[in-house]
């Protein structure tokens, strides 16, 4: 059994989806969603568990086709690190997310609704764990097209949300196709397709128009897909209108699990001495500060919570891409754990606002006013979350802060580094503008009356408490994301 | 200007041309299926650039003759492609059922009345 | 008075500990006002008795570290006691206690509120400011010095109005900004450049840090370290005085700000080297800015008739002393900034004392109400005296020794016109510290009142500690001048 745990963890999510349609019944779907990805999470902190103890990739040949003829999954300590990440987020969304999604979508749609989720999870943790590039458009594409669908059901609460899902139908296609292009391309350079004899053939035949424009192409398509500005547009409408378990799945692993993937081509295929790097990673680190002040800037003018941390989602993706711009082994360990952080920090933070709008419906700095006496662990987490947004210390924000401006200054980047923490700083304002709303302003009399149930912050609070406890104990972190860009980046440092 | 190597490798001309207009219909029509049917154009243009690239020169279909000397062409293409395209169908389903809800809400499917019609509410949202 | 069974890492761990411990039984006890505030007190008591052993240990020579966890790969989190951290875990643990008594007369005496967060996030607050007193490495100073932002935030906003509001905005916005913008990068280039964060004797820079750049980075540390609140950016102090008075006095005169000194001079010793800073001629710069600031905020204090702005913008002006001080980089001048540190606490924590007990007993905030009082808070008003005359740095209070030593250091540095500069401030401070115990004394009050109406004792025994103390420092001050390896004299 555990000899396929790397194809398992990917399947059993996957059947999950047909086998919630034919059960029909609201309940068992859930608890199916529930129990899949519980076992998705289980197999793949095993995987992590192994590779980091021998420090050696896992291979795994699907039916039994050897490389490069057949389709292989290969672990190594980069997607070890990411695939517990995006299980264990999705194990605790459902786990918790079942008050919300009862509170904003039909109850006829809800074994429909579980359907897509587990497809969804199955495409996100497939993308991460192939090897093969088509292979990755192909769960790119299983994961996309459920999201669209997924945040469409949002439509039930705001009918915003059905040009939203159309928008990021269009746009996430467009990424999509571009990067099948660029696979298409590399297809005709190496007549392969495995990422790993890719790597090893591209050298001496890249240097050409064609790679040139795979990478072009291949880049293009992921910037979209992690929302680097300026094609960052279709996320904050996608975020913010979908329903709230949606937006919290969505926010910490679906750009988190496209910035891996990106990572892998970049770097673990084309690779730092390919010709055209560098001109993608002057672009990744100045789209990325540009994308990290127009979040942050736009966060702060924002009343709508979900949007505004939607907005500040893109600003920090803004960080994973100047780390991945740096162009170095540090660069890359900054974005890996940035990646992580981001993920357990956006998730909690997702998780109280869909708390919140469980009884006030749309999460604004008004419905929210004094809301702090009322429902105090929520407002506790998502004080909390915000707190790690900033970098103060003892969160796990703070080392991601730590990490990313060590490696700017290791560069001599000094302009770039001053950038990221102005922009840093002025997350503070919009912070703090919720935490005064939440607790130095008095209720209104008419205001919904919250009682305060765990199911509200449970999930939040798991996120948080790996939030402190990766702020405090960061060793164990920034090991592994070290080992992740060494691995990535193989023998050309 | 010579024009003989660009007529040679007109597969691809024709996969840019497609890819191009696919393209441009997708941003510069307001109409929604307008829109899908441009995403539909450039996603068909990627097939070609895969089936093109596939054929080889003299090559025949891809099923094995038992004779060791026949050329076939690429077989690996078609099989990428085959995804491909029913990737494109699910895409074009779930778009075009996103229309249709799209003009039960709203009423229209060009993008400019659309978010018109979005502003307009928003302003009696934000005001309550 | 060692404790023959404390090991000096015990001590560390004690005064770390003690304050978290005050925290958690006052909220334990919240509902039973006298048991939770004797409990503060009582362990504020053993946490002077603990911060004297380790003074005493360290100035004997002694050594004492503590080492917890790994943070982050090369980093841990530990506690290195060295005769500056030392002094200052002295002055915040030993007033720390007082300054909690006068808070419990004060909290009664004025009528406020919720009493158990106040208390809580006070004790929080020390045992930030231990962590920054004991730290080891820049890491764990810049994790305390965060804390202690925050920690004392919900202390400044304590009244919950609009304006404490709008007032822990500006705090919260100077002290994160400055501290994350410039700070931390500050620290991040530190470890760049050295590739240690740890606090070595001579400091880390030489010979790895040209010296065209050090101004630039001890720029961001000066202007990071915003509690040290150096124009322009101390606009968070004043911001602050909207607090209870407890909170400016221990805090806003003490805690908070002494940190803010105390870091700039800690890095200056510990990670740039004094000799360093007097080869490179990289904190010249400094000295102006600090002397700028040391004016200014003198003359914004004299045009002021808050009694509490006053005092802060006079506060201002002292931590400028220390900052000076630390960037003229001479040995005698860092030893005079450092025993400033001691002295201005004692003294400036007796004028606000002072200040929040006429606001207890009359409910006077304005020194044009105040003419006359002294003759009916008698007490309050000399030790008031006594306070001010320490600022002004006239013998026999302690503030004496530390100007002068300042005065003898800025001319061991060639900088002559700095004697002048701290000659016009003493003469300024005179005026604006002298004027409130004159009219206080002298001048025919308002209102015709003349019965004795003084502060409650609680208020007035620390009042009349500190006020001590500053005599006796004036005598004992040699105990607490400090030598620090690495400096050469």
């Amino acid at each position: 059994m555990l000899a396929h745990a790397p194809i398992l963890q990917i399947i059993i999510p996957l059947l999950a989806a047909p086998l919630i349609v034919l059960l029909r019944q609201r309940d068992l779907a859930w608890i199916v969603a529930v129990a899949a990805t519980a076992l998705s999470f289980l197999f793949s902190a095993r995987l992590f568990l192994q590779v980091a103890a021998t420090g050696e990739p896992i291979i795994y040949e699907i039916g039994a086709w050897p490389a490069p003829i057949g389709i292989i999954y290969v672990i190594d300590s980069a997607n070890a690190l990411v695939m517990p990440l995006i299980a264990g987020i999705a194990f605790i969304v459902t786990l918790v997310g079942r008050g919300m999604i009862e509170a904003e979508v039909d109850a006829r749609d809800h074994t429909l609704f579980f359907s897509a989720w587990m497809l969804t999870i199955a495409g996100m943790l497939g993308q991460v764990a192939t090897n093969d590039a088509f292979n990755i458009f192909v769960f790119l594409e299983i994961s996309s097209l459920s999201a669209y669908a997924l945040v469409a059901m949002g439509a039930g609460r705001d009918a915003r949300a059905l040009p939203a899902a159309f928008n990021y139908l269009i746009l996430g296609t467009i990424g999509a196709t571009f990067y099948v292009i660029g696979i298409g391309l590399l297809y005709m350079l190496t007549g392969t397709l495995n990422i790993g004899d890719l790597a090893a053939r591209l050298p001496e035949i890249g240097d050409t128009h064609t790679g040139f424009a795979a990478l072009a192409f291949i880049a293009l398509g992921l910037f979209l897909k992690i929302a680097l500005f300026p094609l960052h547009f279709w996320l904050t409408p996608a975020y913010s209108f979908a329903p709230s378990a949606v937006s919290a799945l969505m926010a910490a692993t679906a750009t988190k699990v496209s910035v891996y993937v990106l990572i892998r081509l970049l770097f673990g295929v084309f690779g730092l001495n390919f010709s055209g790097m560098d001109e993608v990673g002057t672009l990744l680190l100045w789209l990325g500060v540009a994308g990290a002040f127009a979040g942050t800037l736009a966060a702060i003018w924002e009343t709508d919570l979900k949007r505004l941390f939607a907005q500040s989602s893109i600003a920090q993706l803004g960080y994973m891409a100047i780390g991945m711009g740096l162009m170095s082994s540090a660069g890359l360990a900054a974005t890996f754990i940035h990646l992580v952080n981001h993920a357990l920090m956006k998730g909690a933070i997702f998780l109280a606002l869909g708390g919140l709008a469980m009884h006030v419906g749309r999460v604004t700095m008004s419905s929210i006013a004094g809301v702090g006496r009322q429902a105090p662990l929520t407002v506790a987490a998502l004080l909390f979350g915000g707190l790690a947004l900033i970098g103060v210390p003892l969160t796990a924000g703070f080392i991601s802060k730590l990490y990313l401006i060590r490696a700017q200054l290791d560069q001599q980047l000094y302009v770039i580094a001053l950038l990221t923490v102005i922009s840093s700083v002025l997350a503070l304002v919009y912070v703090w503008k919720i935490i005064e709303a939440a607790y130095m302003q008095d209720r209104p009399k008419d205001a919904v009356v919250i009682r305060e149930t765990p199911a509200m912050w449970v999930g939040a609070w798991i996120l948080v408490i790996a939030t402190i406890y990766f702020g405090v104990q960061a060793e164990s972190l920034v090991d592994a994301a070290f080992r992740a860009a060494e691995t990535m980046l193989g023998d050309a440092q | 200007m010579n024009l003989s190597p660009l007529l040679a490798q007109w597969n691809y001309v024709l996969v840019i041309g497609l890819m191009m207009i696919g393209f441009y219909t997708v941003i510069a029509r307001g109409n929604l299926i307008k829109k899908m049917v441009g995403l539909n154009i450039f996603q068909t243009s990627v097939f070609m650039l895969y089936i093109s690239m596939g054929k080889i020169k003299g090559g025949t279909a891809p099923i094995l003759t038992g004779d060791a000397t026949t050329v076939y062409s690429n077989p690996l293409p078609h099989v990428l492609i085959l995804t491909a395209i029913v990737v494109g169908v699910a895409t074009t389903a779930v778009g075009y059922a996103l229309i249709i809800r799209i003009r039960e809400t709203y009423g229209t499917i060009e993008e400019d009345e659309i978010i018109s019609a979005i502003n307009a509410q928003d302003g009696h949202q934000d005001a309550s | 008075m060692t404790l023959p069974a404390l090991t000096p890492d015990l001590l560390i761990a004690g005064l770390l500990l003690l304050p978290l411990i005050a925290a958690s039984t006052t909220v334990l006890t919240g509902k039973w006002d006298n048991l939770r505030d004797t409990l503060s007190i009582a362990t504020g008591v053993i946490t002077a008795f603990f911060a004297i052993s380790l003074f005493r240990h360290i100035s004997a020579g002694g050594e004492a570290s503590l080492s917890l966890f790994t943070f982050a790969p090369g980093f841990t989190i530990d506690f290195v006691v060295e005769p500056l951290g030392a002094l200052f875990a002295l002055v915040a643990g030993c007033l720390w206690p007082v300054a909690t008594l006068y808070s419990v007369g004060y909290m009664r005496g004025a009528h406020e509120k919720n009493h158990t967060r106040f208390f809580f996030y006070y004790a929080v607050a020390i045992h930030a400011a231990m962590g920054i007193a004991l730290s080891g490495n820049l890491l764990t100073l810049f994790i305390f010095y965060e804390i202690l932002t925050f920690s004392t935030y919900p202390l400044v906003t304590h009244k919950g109005n609009a304006e404490s509001v709008a007032s822990g905005r500006v705090y919260l916005g100077i002290l994160v900004s400055s501290s994350v913008a410039f700070l931390l990068l500050g620290m991040i280039g530190v470890w760049s450049i050295a590739g240690d964060l740890t606090f070595v004797p001579g400091g880390v820079l030489a010979d790895r840090l040209d010296p065209t750049y050090a101004p630039i980075l001890l720029a961001l540390f000066a202007f990071g370290i915003g509690k040290a609140a150096l124009m322009p950016l101390h606009r968070w102090l004043p911001a602050a005085m909207v607090a209870p008075t407890p909170v400016s006095a221990l805090l806003h005169a003490v805690a908070v700000v002494k940190a803010g000194v105390f870091t700039v001079l800690k890095v200056v010793i510990y990670i740039f080297g004094t000799d360093y800073l007097l080869s490179t001629g990289a904190s010249v710069w400094l000295v102006w800015v600090a002397s700028f600031t040391l004016l200014a905020a003198s003359v914004v204090a004299i045009q002021k008739t808050n009694l509490k702005a006053r005092l802060a913008y006079s506060t201002i002006s002292q931590l400028a002393y220390v900052v000076l001080g630390a960037a003229l980089a001479t040995s005698i001048a860092v030893q005079g900034a450092a025993l400033h540190i001691l002295m201005h606490a004692a003294g400036k924590i007796t004028l606000f004392f002072c200040a929040g007990a006429i606001y207890v007993a009359h409910h006077h905030s304005d020194l044009r109400d105040m003419d006359g009082l002294g003759r009916r808070m008698p007490v309050t008003f000399f030790c008031f005296a006594l306070g001010a005359l320490s600022i002004m740095g006239i013998p026999p209070l302690g503030g004496a020794w530390s100007k002068f030593m300042l005065m003898i250091g800025a001319l061991d540095a060639g900088q002559t016109v700095i004697v002048f500069v701290l000659m016009i401030s003493s003469l300024m401070n005179l005026y604006y510290l002298g004027q409130p115990v004159i009219r206080g004394f002298f001048a025919p009050s308002s209102d015709k009142e003349e019965t004795l109406a003084e502060a409650p004792l609680t208020m007035l025994i620390p009042i009349m500690l500190t006020a001590l103390a500053s005599v006796l420092l004036f005598f004992y001050a040699d105990l607490f001048l400090l030598t620090f390896e690495g400096v050469a004299p």
